[in-house]
């Protein structure tokens, strides 16, 4: 059966939920086989073999972590020229997207990104895509060399496939020509405790309406809640009133969640792209012609400060 | 010596409106009013103001579009740019990411750089490659998605930026030259003045084709695409929910929904 390499997205092994995602949507097309650049390959080994990696490809190396993105194109070249796949998955992050493009250069091959489903077809895998702001749902075939996709996630449910997860040494040897972006710094990001915004099940968004950073408990209450991520509207995050890295939209995060609850939120067509494809959507919002309306599967027209604070004490209540 | 940028400006349908596919699959470009990407306002803007930081530099912008992709162009010129370069050809249609990498990269060498600034992705395609393609391509640093941008010591100085990532925040620094892209996070861009939209009536564009940068047609444009779009459907509307105005009791009421869906 062809083998198909799946790129490990990890944070010093412990492996995120979109790579075992990709293992599910793998196993469609062939046998996945990891890789894993950096520390701790065993411990994700285990993870990855009861995911469906039949092997774990392992490389650590300090140019990892000391040059932006081009050594980990080596050596996922190295991983590729190994194995000869049918195809070469990677979660769509920006580095999992820049890593794709770089490969797709070197070994003659088309790209496809952002993928929410695949499978395997006649001519090859086929990539469902969802796009002018999840208007248009698309499906592509990749026709020159071997398929490289990006997938995004919430694509797939990680589904338990035993499998050996054998860990070998992948050679690498990091060309100097990789070596142009040093990092100089890096400054890890504090855990909130909370969900990550595009891996939760629930997310409750706040926008222009929260008027303030000092409000946005009123929507963490909310979220803690359901155990939801918080999300932000550009308008919120350009306020100042909420980190960047919690928008939701074009130029923030994509989440597709079971369930999505904006609330002071507009629904510019911006936003909608990142949050279109949730499964159920619920807005609070005073104005009963904002067009976050036309998508909602349940609507509150209404003061968040009101709606809010007294649906967390109706949740709290419920779940006792 | 003279600092030159190349910045990358694409020529997008306009979000607002009601885009959608031509009959080939393609994105249809003709039937939809255009402008320039408003990611790539930002990356004209940091082009901007590193020119004004420098002692001396040159902002050439660049576009592979069809004819009204000079509109873009002129917007990027009205904003600053000194001069347009403008890669147009019928073969070019359809052309993909990997493609219009190649278009790039070659008009890019054609135009000779320091630096090459681009937007974090497109608002059209939204793939957010290109600018680590052409670093491949053009085999130099590439260095992307920065909130936070400068250049020190001239055509043979350094870039130096913030990349704001997932799990960390990084520092990053590269010698010239280099590709960089910018994000929306980098600053609000300028709106052209009256002036600049008058002097940038008078800025020169070159017009290139693909002879003139060597480039087959069967290596572009649909037919020489690396992808293919085999099926594009318009998503069906969601059907229109409940909504219900708050008199004391929507909160009550959402608990109920949210109860009846199992998520409570
Ligand atoms: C290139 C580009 C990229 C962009 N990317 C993104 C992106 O990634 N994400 C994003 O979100 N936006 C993005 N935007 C911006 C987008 O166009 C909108 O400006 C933004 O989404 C508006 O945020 P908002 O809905 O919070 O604010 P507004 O549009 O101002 O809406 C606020 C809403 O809150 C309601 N409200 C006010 N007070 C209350 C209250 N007390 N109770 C209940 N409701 C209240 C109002 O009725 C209103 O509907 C982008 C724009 C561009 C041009
Ligand atoms: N046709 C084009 N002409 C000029 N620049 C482009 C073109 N397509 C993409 N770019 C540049 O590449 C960036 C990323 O685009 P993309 O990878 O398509 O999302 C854009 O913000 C532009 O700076």
């Amino acid at each position: 059966m062809a083998e198909v390499l799946v790129y490990v997205d990890h944070v010093d092994g412990a492996v995120r939920k979109p790579t075992l995602e990709l293992l599910t949507l793998a196993r469609r097309i062939g046998e996945p086989v990891a890789v894993h650049l950096g520390a701790n390959a065993d411990a994700a080994a285990k993870v990855l073999g009861e995911h469906g990696a039949v092997k774990v490809l392992a490389a650590d190396a300090p140019e990892f972590t000391e040059y932006l993105v081009a050594p980990k194109v080596d050596a996922l070249q190295a991983a590729y020229d190994a194995v000869s796949p049918a195809a070469v998955l990677l979660p769509s992050s920006a580095e999992g997207k820049e890593i794709a493009a770089r490969l797709a250069v070197r070994i003659g091959s088309g790209i496809i990104t952002d993928a929410v489903d695949l499978e395997a077809g006649d001519e090859g895998p086929v990539a469902t895509q969802s796009v002018f702001a999840a208007s248009f749902t698309t499906k592509s075939r990749i026709t020159k060399g071997t398929p490289v996709i990006t997938v995004k996630p919430n694509s797939a449910a990680p589904e338990d496939a035993p499998a050996a997860g054998t860990v070998e040494q992948l050679a690498v040897t990091v060309a100097d020509s990789s070596k142009g972006t040093k990092i100089v710094s890096r400054t890890p990001r504090e855990s909130t405790g909370r969900p990550e915004l595009t891996e939760a099940a629930i997310v409750v968004s706040g926008g222009r309406g929260v008027n303030g950073a000092e409000n946005f408990p009123v929507i963490e209450a909310l979220a803690d809640s359901l155990g939801a991520a918080v999300g932000a509207s550009r308008a919120a995050v350009d306020a100042g009133w909420y980190p960047h890295t919690n928008q939701v939209g074009q130029t923030g995060k994509s989440v597709s969640p079971q369930l999505y609850i904006a609330a002071g939120i507009s629904g510019a067509i911006q936003h909608r792209a990142g949050m279109q494809t949730s499964k159920t959507i619920v807005a609070i919002n005073k104005d009963a012609e904002a067009p976050i309306f036309d998508l909602v599967d349940y609507g509150v027209v209404g003061d968040l400060f009101d709606v809010v604070p007294a649906l967390t004490e109706e949740v709290k209540s419920r779940k006792g | 010596m003279s600092l030159r940028i190349v910045v990358c400006v694409k020529y997008v349908p306009d979000a607002t409106g009601d885009r959608h596919f031509a009959e080939d699959l393609t994105v249809d470009r003709d039937d939809v009013d255009g402008l320039l990407s408003e990611l790539d306002e930002y990356a004209v803007e940091q082009a901007l103001q590193i020119k004004e930081a420098a002692d001396d530099a040159e902002i050439t912008v660049l576009t592979v579009g069809p004819e009204d992709a000079s509109d873009a162009l002129r917007k990027a010129l009205s904003m600053g740019a000194d001069k347009g370069v403008h890669v147009e050809d019928d073969d070019l249609h359809g052309t993909d990411a990997l493609g219009t990498s190649l278009v790039l990269a070659k008009a890019i060498e054609h135009t000779g750089y320091d630096l090459v600034v681009c937007g974090m992705a497109s608002t059209d395609g939204t793939m957010g490659v290109l600018p680590a393609l052409l670093a491949e391509r053009l085999g130099v640093p590439q260095v992307t998605q920065l909130s936070e941008v400068s250049v020190e010591g001239g055509p043979n100085g350094t870039v130096k930026g913030r990349r704001d990532g997932d799990t960390a925040s990084e520092q990053l620094e590269a010698s010239l030259p280099a590709v960089i892209s910018v994000t929306d996070q980098s600053g609000e861009a300028r709106y052209p003045s009256f002036k600049g939209i008058m002097a940038a009536k008078k800025k020169p564009v070159e017009e290139l084709d693909l002879e003139d940068l060597e480039i087959e047609a069967d290596e572009v444009g649909l037919e020489g695409a690396w992808t293919k779009v085999d099926e594009a459907a318009e998503r069906p509307a969601r059907t229109a929910g409940t909504v219900v105005k708050d008199e004391g009791e929507g909160a009550k009421q959402l608990a109920e929904f949210l109860a009846g869906q199992k998520f409570i």
